[in-house]
């Protein structure tokens, strides 16, 4: 069998970063696999602007984004294959995969990093009751339909959700001379970036519903309307505020998952809450020598966060390969506490400066974010609004976590 | 002239195609959809029931026994997946325990083989997952499963490669008897037969009515599914009834042959023979009753729900009568009609030949139809193989069910052929994942045009106007002008 020292699977933001920050590191013999017909990932669909403002500090679409990734990955002619789908992979990294080429081949890889990104959640998963007829799409599919291949999925668009892509799309169906009549959010407020709210609705005059759902699809062959409704604080439909709004297409913005199937091949044990690996600072799993980053990992609202991610894991598989893949002891667990929904990484196993990513459960003004050992505070910081659609940050000192070895660190919001 | 005109192309005018074809005969299969498959097949529980449940003596008795025990083999046939996994009624109350040893004595005049009744203490040894109010149950070994459509595109596939014409969205709207044969017309084209074989499904009653015979009707009623994804289908491996009590039928949870989970159906009787929405009570009734059975189902894993109609006839029974020389009917096929579908074919063939259809076998007429290639379960040494041979089968198209570029062009160009997503979906499972064709619908909408040489806006969902496009992009117009 072939063999490789690192396998990265997945060649989009996450998985190009990850390969560039390991080769800088010092590892040389790189494979990355790719199951599109180029590099880039979801990336290459999203032509709209606002990525890469915090890493370059400039706007730039996703495939120029992409773009400065692909750049730096052939600078350093790490090797990668196109079309080239990952069928399996063992807790001793053994990867069996297979394009048109080759067929299917196996790797013996000594380390792997799972990117393999994320997908939309379908409309099965809300048990919207009503026909099933042709018109409802998840935003990304609207996308692909529209700014790969140059065609448009309806004329006149429901939007359910308003994660970003759903913002984006109703943009750019707007702009496409659609009708888009309103974006409804389940929750009342919307799971989105503001400047997408701002940008793509407010721009547009699109309505933004909150509290707003869809009880039913309407249409035999293809979507005539649907019955929209107003839900109570239990997120049930009120049927006395039900109307229907004609339509010829029904978009689904509710929800990304990590696309963990492979992860699960390999017995790497997941976050019920990130639906991704349970990982370490170094974004290493459970299982020694399988790390993980990007959206597989758990769901960013920022291409930005993705690379900073990346590069992290990739440095880590560097540091697991050199040094002869030993374990290390993991003696820091860090848990969500009162308003967090998650943190991540899960555990820290060095009393290294590190960044915990977490997210809170619901909208918050002026609060202060506490990392507490125990009843002890061990630090506080003030912020003015918290939400569940932007993700947040705290940084834990070596010195700190040098101080709370084997213990159990919360991070949890406190009014401020 | 033909000797011999189905109408309806779904599991039961599909087998008898099939069986027809194995004689030297003409026969065409006339379909009102854009597929096969699209009524009452498309969308059941998929049970091949061992026919316990039967009044005795009923046709619907007689054809299921006989129709189960043929079931494994016609699948070996037409490489079709089978699994005989058992099915359980449940007793959730003492009492309930009577009606299992009523439905024991049924299947034993009914001829069923091998069942038994267990307590509860077995029952769990077979079920962990069952209810712990669950306190005994009928185990019928000879229960098993089955994807309805799947069996249905089989069928017409292997009679079309034996020589049976099918014609789609060909929608019968008069029929005439001459001398000796029917003229069938749909209002621009007519077809003669000396046979006719009524099998239209929710309509065989309108069909029949246009002849003269009005000795039955049927009407709709309505079962709501939900699938859920594989990772939910945990220790469950036989299929759960409930006994049916003053309580209602409860529904049934069972696995699938694609290793899904199934739940359901609800049982509501309605007018409309086109309605097939489901309903947020009818959804709800489903999750609730599957948590009775298996209150660790986890129903964050549903992938789709759906609605199908079966078709109730008046009479209670299957209607398989000839009201006419000539004509037969196979009307009221409610269940278990898909459990009976190889028997009822072969029931309607021997009484056209009564009638006088010659059945002269065909030397060449060749019963296998290997399996759509489950590219997905091969070896590495076989994958290879078919990639050297077809490139395309190296090209994963559908992610979630691991479903390749070749397979999905072979559904399009193979009898029947696909000519729409859902189409491609029944024959592939391309789009059937968890995904919901998220991923792949834009691909496959792709692959399609390029075969059926389209433009992209003609590519339908399940045919008729269910355009999975409107047209070009206003950028892309900009490009053709210049």
């Amino acid at each position: 069998m072939r063999k490789i020292d690192l396998v990265v699977i997945g060649g989009g933001p996450a998985g190009m970063g990850a390969a560039v920050a390991a080769y800088d590191a010092g590892v040389k013999d790189i494979l990355v696999l790719e199951r599109d017909h180029r590099l880039g990932g979801i990336l290459e669909q999203c032509i709209h602007n606002g990525f890469g403002l915090h890493r370059f500090k400039e706007e730039l679409t996703g495939p120029e984004y992409a773009w400065r990734f692909e750049k730096e990955l052939r600078a350093r002619e790490i090797p990668f294959r196109l079309n080239t789908m990952v069928l399996d992979i063992t807790s001793d990294r053994v990867i069996t995969a297979m394009n048109s080429e080759e067929g299917v081949f196996q790797i013996q890889a000594g380390a792997i990093i799972l990117a393999m990104g994320c997908r939309e959640r379908p409309r099965g998963a809300l048990n919207t009751a009503g026909t099933r007829p042709a018109g409802i799409y998840t935003a990304g599919t609207a996308q692909r339909f529209i700014n790969i291949m140059g065609y448009m999925p309806g004329k006149k668009v429901v939007i359910l959700g308003s994660g970003d892509i759903g913002l984006i799309m109703a943009r750019r169906m707007t702009w496409e001379g659609a009708e888009v009549k309103m974006v409804l959010e389940l929750m009342p407020y919307s799971g989105g970036l503001t400047r997408n709210i701002v940008q793509c609705l407010q721009d547009n005059d699109i309505p933004l519903l909150l509290s707003h759902t869809i009880v039913e699809v309407h249409g035999k062959e293809r979507v005539t309307g649907v019955t929209i409704a107003q839900v109570d604080e239990k997120r049930q439909p009120m049927m006395e505020t039900a109307r229907f709004v004609e339509c010829d297409t029904v978009l689904l913005s509710v929800g990304l998952l990590p696309e963990n199937e492979l992860t699960k091949k390999a017995d790497v044990p997941l976050d019920r809450m990130t639906s991704g690996a349970l990982v370490d600072q170094r974004r290493m799993t459970e299982v020694p020598g399988i790390f993980a980053c990007g959206n597989v990992l758990h769901v960013h609202d920022l291409v930005d966060y993705v690379s900073e991610e990346s590069e992290i894991a990739g440095r880590g598989a560097a540091a697991f390969l050199q040094a002869g893949g030993a374990k290390d002891d993991c003696h820091i667990t860090v848990k969500p506490g009162k308003g967090v929904r998650y943190t991540l990484p899960q555990r820290i196993c060095a009393e290294e400066e590190t960044t915990v990513f977490f997210r809170v459960t619901d909208v918050h003004q002026a609060v202060k974010v506490v990392v507490k050992a125990g009843d002890q505070v061990l630090q506080a910081k003030k912020r003015p609004r918290v939400a569940p659609g932007e993700m947040e940050t705290v940084k834990l000192t070596a010195k700190l976590l040098a101080e709370h070895k084997d213990q159990t660190l919360t991070i949890e919001l406190e009014e401020a | 002239m033909y000797d011999v005109a189905i109408i309806g192309a779904g599991v039961i005018g599909s087998m008898v195609a099939r069986e027809l074809a194995r004689y030297q005969l003409s026969v065409v299969v006339l379909e009102g959809a854009h597929d096969v498959a699209m009524g009452t097949t498309k969308a059941n529980s998929a049970i091949v029931h061992a026919g316990f449940d039967a009044v005795v003596g009923t046709l619907k008795a007689k054809l299921n026994v006989a129709g189960s025990e043929a079931m494994e083999e016609v699948c070996r046939e037409l490489g079709v997946k089978y699994q005989r996994n058992g099915s359980l009624v449940v007793a959730y109350r003492p009492q309930d325990m009577e009606k299992v040893r009523e439905l024991y004595d049924r299947g034993q005049k009914n001829g069923v083989r091998g069942l038994e009744v267990i307590g509860q203490e077995e029952l769990r040894k077979m079920e962990p997952a069952i209810s712990e109010e669950a306190v005994g149950a009928l185990y019928a070994p000879t229960g098993a499963i089955v994807c309805p459509y799947e069996l249905n595109i089989a069928s017409i596939g292997n009679a079309m490669d034996n020589g049976v014409e099918l014609k789609v969205e060909y929608k019968v709207t008069s029929i005439e008897k001459k001398d000796d044969a029917y003229e069938i017309s749909n209002g621009t084209e007519k077809v003669q037969a000396r046979f006719v074989v009524n099998a239209a499904g929710m309509y065989a009653d309108h069909v029949a009515a246009m002849v003269g015979d009005t000795s039955f009707s049927l009407y709709p009623r309505k079962g709501q599914y939900m699938l859920l994804d594989h990772d939910c289908v945990g220790s469950i491996t036989h299929t759960l009834f409930n006994v049916p009590n003053e309580l209602g039928k409860g529904i049934l949870v069972s696995p699938t042959v694609d290793q899904n989970l199934l739940l359901g159906p609800t049982a509501e009787n309605q007018e409309d023979r086109e309605d097939m929405a489901t309903t947020a009570e009818g959804l709800q009734m489903v999750q609730t009753n599957a948590l009775k059975v298996v209150p660790s189902v986890n129903l964050r894993g549903v992938i789709t729900a759906f609605a199908g109609l079966r078709a109730v006839g008046s009479t209670g029974d299957f209607i398989l009568t000839s009201p006419m020389k000539g004509f037969w009917n196979a009307a009221g096929i409610e269940s278990p009609g898909l459990s009976s579908a190889p028997a009822i074919a072969k029931y309607l063939v021997n009484g056209m030949a009564k009638q006088g259809l010659e059945l002269v076998e065909k030397a060449d007429f060749n019963p296998i139809r290997p399996a759509l290639h489950d590219f997905s379960k091969m070896s590495i040494e076989e994958k290879n193989e078919m990639i050297r041979k077809n490139p395309l089968y190296g090209h994963i198209i559908c992610r979630c069910e691991s479903i390749s570029e070749g397979e999905i062009v072979d559904a399009i160009r193979q009898n029947p052929p696909a000519r729409d997503i859902d189409g491609v979906k029944r024959r592939t499972r391309a789009g059937m994942g968890r995904c919901q064709g998220g991923f792949c619908g834009p691909m496959v909408t792709e692959i399609l045009a390029k075969e059926m040489q389209i433009p992209m806006e003609q590519v339908t969902k399940f045919g008729g106007g269910s355009y999975m496009n409107v047209g070009r992009t206003r950028e892309e117009q900009s490009h053709e002008k210049d």
